[in-house]
This record gives structure tokens, sequence and C-alpha cells, in this order.
């Protein structure tokens, strides 16, 4: 499949705490951290849980659609690697499978076409295979 | 037990060196804080070496004990700095500083910010690196890793929700460079803009064309501080602190975009508390400075400090209103971040004082409350009130 935005940017590496969210990634899969005793998603992880205070927390999976909490339609390039893309859409999508968290990705698609706020969107892995290591990102796409 | 600020600091001093765009100062970065910082002193009429306190914000690079050995100063009593990156504890640093002098750890205080992105490197650009961990990696490879493209996404929510149209952005860019234009300090001065060349002007990220981004420039500001029992000593008409405050609201800091309430400038649980330590109401402000990074920041902190109802924005937002002297909201009567000077917004703090002293290039008439919001949509963000002898 293709990729939305040129390649070029820093690529992700996972840490101690999002190691189970990238991993799942390239299985297909999003799985965000939860707690295991208030049973509470939260995103981006965190070393305790910001509700319970609980230390003990667990990646779960999640339904593969969101709807769009807010976007925006970038213009100027602010690095090298997209000097030559063109606008292109962000997405920030709210999952009410998982509380509500928020995640970042793209929208899928032609970058002039309307976005609408509280529309479905629904997961495409996007999986990169250049460059010193593999890595998948989290892309979006409306549901039709 | 009087737990406020309010009347107990006077601004005693203002300096400015030359603005200049980024990377064009001719000096290094550590000499421009101290032209400010002595040009503050002369407008003062006092010797650098009684500055006994520095307070500084977004992580300054000119060391305090540095700037004292530099100076001269008998005894350094207070080093200070407010935690947060941007602009957002400028007024923080005010407030610390008046802190200090209200609780005798100082008497004279001197507030400064520096900038030189020649020597050091620029705000508006993405990470240069080859791979990237921890919260940054989750916006970073989506081409999400400027300050336009952080406040570009909480904006558009906002204006959605209350159905805000671009022309209230419009609105507060016109005014700052129609500010510009009477002032020669401003490094958009001889460069007017108006409403067609706005329109025309290229989109960065929607809803922020060019001109509703922040210069980056380099040069410095420093305000000396001192109890409120000295203001008569100073030549100047004394500018005394009404009020100030720094912080945010409810997990404003949640990672990746996950803060409970997004659509914000940060201010919602801020702006009671500044109007209540400072005795006064929006509507007693006679001039108002609100830190442009984006026009958006502005639109928001407007409204959570209570100048317009989020719905009745449209309306609010007009170039005339905030067209000094004659509007009813004069605002970023400098030029501010759009058109004077980005030097995180000190220099708007600057301003806010000279209205007061009646020395603005754009002076509102009779100025009693002179109002300053500082770094809209990071946290921590600050906003302070100076008020003239009348409030006293």
């Amino acid at each position: 499949m293709s990729i939305y935005l040129d390649e070029g940017l820093p690529q992700p590496i996972a840490d101690e705490l999002d190691l189970p969210f990238w991993q799942g990634l390239k299985d297909g899969v999003i799985r965000l951290q939860r707690c295991k005793a208030c049973q509470k998603f939260q995103w981006g992880p965190e070393w305790i849980c910001h509700r319970c205070h609980g230390d003990d927390l667990e990646f779960s999976e999640v339904a593969k659609t969101g709807k769009i909490y807010s976007y925006e339609r970038v213009w100027h390039p602010v690095h090298p690697a997209l000097a030559a893309q063109g606008p292109y859409l962000i997405v920030l999508v709210e999952m009410p499978e998982a509380d509500n968290v928020r995640l970042v990705g793209n929208l899928l698609g032609a970058p002039q076409d309307e976005v609408t706020i509280g529309s479905t969107v629904e997961a495409v892995f996007e999986h990169h295979e250049a460059g010193e290591a593999s890595f998948t990102l989290l892309q979006w796409q409306r549901v039709t | 037990m009087d737990r406020t600020l309010r009347g107990k600091v006077a601004i005693a001093g203002l300096g400015e060196t030359s603005y200049y765009k980024r990377g064009e100062a001719p000096e290094a970065e550590f000499k421009l804080a101290l032209s400010a910082i002595i040009d503050a002193c002369e407008d003062a009429n006092i010797s650098p070496s009684e500055i006994d306190g520095f307070a500084s914000f977004s992580n300054d690079r000119s060391d305090p004990s540095r700037l004292a050995a530099a100076l001269g100063c008998k005894e350094l009593r207070f080093a200070n700095m407010q935690w947060g990156g941007g602009g957002g504890g400028g007024s923080g640093a005010i407030g610390n500083a008046a802190a200090a002098i209200n609780a005798g750890l100082a008497d004279c205080v001197v507030v400064f910010r520096a900038l030189a992105q020649g020597q050091f490197g620029r705000f508006g650009q993405g990470p240069r690196r080859n791979t990237i961990s921890g919260a940054m990696a989750h916006t970073v490879p989506y081409g999400l890793m400027s300050p336009a493209q952080m406040f570009a996404m909480k904006v558009v929510r906002f204006m959605h929700d209350h159905k805000v149209d671009q022309s209230a952005l419009r609105a507060i860019s016109l005014a700052a460079y129609h500010h510009a234009q009477n002032n020669p300090r401003a490094v958009m001065n001889g460069r007017p803009l108006d409403a067609d060349k706005y329109d025309a002007s290229r989109w960065i990220v929607e809803p922020f064309h060019l001109y509703d981004c922040c210069l980056e420039n380099d040069g410095a500001a420093a305000m000396i501080l001192v109890s409120a029992e000295r203001a008569a000593e100073f030549d100047h008409k004394p500018a005394y602190l009404l009020g100030s405050v720094a912080g945010s609201h409810y997990r404003a800091g949640a990672s990746v975009h996950n803060e409970p309430l997004y659509a914000t400038s940060t201010f919602t649980t801020l702006a009671p508390r500044l109007y209540e330590m400072a005795g006064v109401s929006a509507n007693d402000v006679d001039v108002l400075q609100s830190y442009e990074n984006f026009t958006g920041g502005v639109l928001m902190s407007l409204v959570e400090h209570g100048f317009c109802e989020p719905e009745a924005c449209n309306d609010f937002f007009t170039p005339e209103r905030f067209i000094a002297p004659t509007g009813d909201l004069p605002l970023n009567t400098s030029g501010g971040n759009l058109a004077e000077c980005y030097m995180h917004g000190l220099g708007l703090i600057v301003e806010a004082v000279r209205q007061i002293r009646g020395t603005s290039t754009n002076q509102v008439s009779d100025v009693d409350v002179s109002m300053v919001i500082s770094g809209p949509m990071v946290t921590p963000v600050s906003s302070c009130i100076f008020g003239s002898e009348a409030t006293q």
C-alpha cells in the first residue's frame, strides 16, 4: 500500500511505556493503555493511572473505529522531508469504546476534501519497511 | 493573613534593545540581556549594582549569577525561573518577582527575556533527528511537530464548537499591524496589512494564515520591580501590579492531545482568580495586551477572560474595536508578537506599563487598568493586571 506522508520524518522508536502499542500496530491491532484497578483507558501511556494512581497498567485491544474530534490541514512544511508533500491532513480521533481517549494520525484521501468533526473513521495500518527499523503508523480513513 | 499582591509592587524601569529579525542581532544573546537590563536601570535611574533578584521564563539561557557578576550586583538574593516553554510564563515571572519582593526575599528584581536565534536555534521547525520516542513519537511521524500545528488543532475545534469565522482571527492581526505602523521599534513598521492582503496570504496550517502567526526575533527586554513604597522615588508615573496568576486547569498537561478540556487557551481557572486579586472586572480593563503565538490563542484568551461570550465572537472581534485610541478594547497596542517583536511576550508587558505611564506610540487616553495575557494554549499560562496611582 502507499505511504501517506513522504518518507524521511523521524521514525518512532518504542520506549518502555509504549512498546505494546507499537508492537500492536505491526500486528494490525490497536492496543491502548488501561488501568487494571479502575479499568479506565488513558493515552498517552503514563507511569501510573492518572485517575486512581494505580501502577498496574496493561495494554488492551480496542475497536478499530473512532470519531474525528478535531483536524488540521497543514500547508507549510516545517521539515525538509515534507518540502514536496503539499497540503496534508492530521486528525485527532476520539475512541468512544476506550473512554474517549484521543489518537493523532493522518486522514487518508485527498487533502483538500472536506473533513467533518464527529464523523466516523476506521483504522488503517501503514507499514514502513524502509530505513534501519520497520515500524507501523496508525492512519485513518473515512467510513462511507 | 493578607494573601494578595494587589498594590504591593511597582514597575520602576523598562528596558529594551533594538528588535531584530531572527538571526540578525549583531550581538550575543547574553550581551542583549545585559543591554536591556542596563537600559531598564537607566530608565529607573538606579544603579545595576542595586539589583538583587532575577526572574525569567521559558528556560532563558542568561544565567542570573553570570548576569549579577557582569552587573556588579552587591548581593544576589533571588534567582527564579518559571517552568514551561513558550511565553506562558511571562506574567508568571512578574508575579514571582513581585511575590519575592512582597515576602522580603529581595528588594529590586529584574524580569528579563533575551533571544538570539542566530546564535541558538529557531522555534518553528520540526526535529531534524532520524528517530523519535516518547510522547512526540505519537505526533511527529504524522507531520505534527511545530507550535502552529500543535495549536491549530485546538483552534479548529473551538471555531467549530462556536461557529467562529475567519474574520475574527483577521481582526486580531489587522489591529496588531495597524499599531506597528505608529511604532518605530516594530519590526513590521512600514509593512502595513489590510484585509485583502491577509486573505490572499498563504496558509501555514488552517485556520492560520501567515499573518496569524507570530514573528521570530532577536533582542531583549527587561523590567525593574520594587516595592510600592519606593514608587515615589522614581521619575515615571508609577504602574502598580494589581494581580498576577500562573498555572493551568485540571490535567492541562495530559500528553498527546488528551487534555480533558481541549479547545482552550488554558485560562478557565486562572482568569477568575486574577480579577479577584486585582479587584477589577473585564469591564474595567482600559487596554489589553494578549499574547499572540497565533491569533487563535488570542480568540480563546479573550473569551476565557470574560471579554466576550464564545457564541458572540463574530460580532465582537472587529479591527475597529481593537484599534487605539478609538476602539473600546484597544488590543496589542505596540504591534505585539505579530508585528512589533516576538520577545516571548515580554514586550507586551513592557507595553502594558507604557500605557499606564502614557508613553505608548498608540496611547489610549486615561489608562488606569492595563492587562496582559501571556502565552495561551500551553501550560502553565499566566496573566497579570497593572494599575495607575488612581487604583491604589
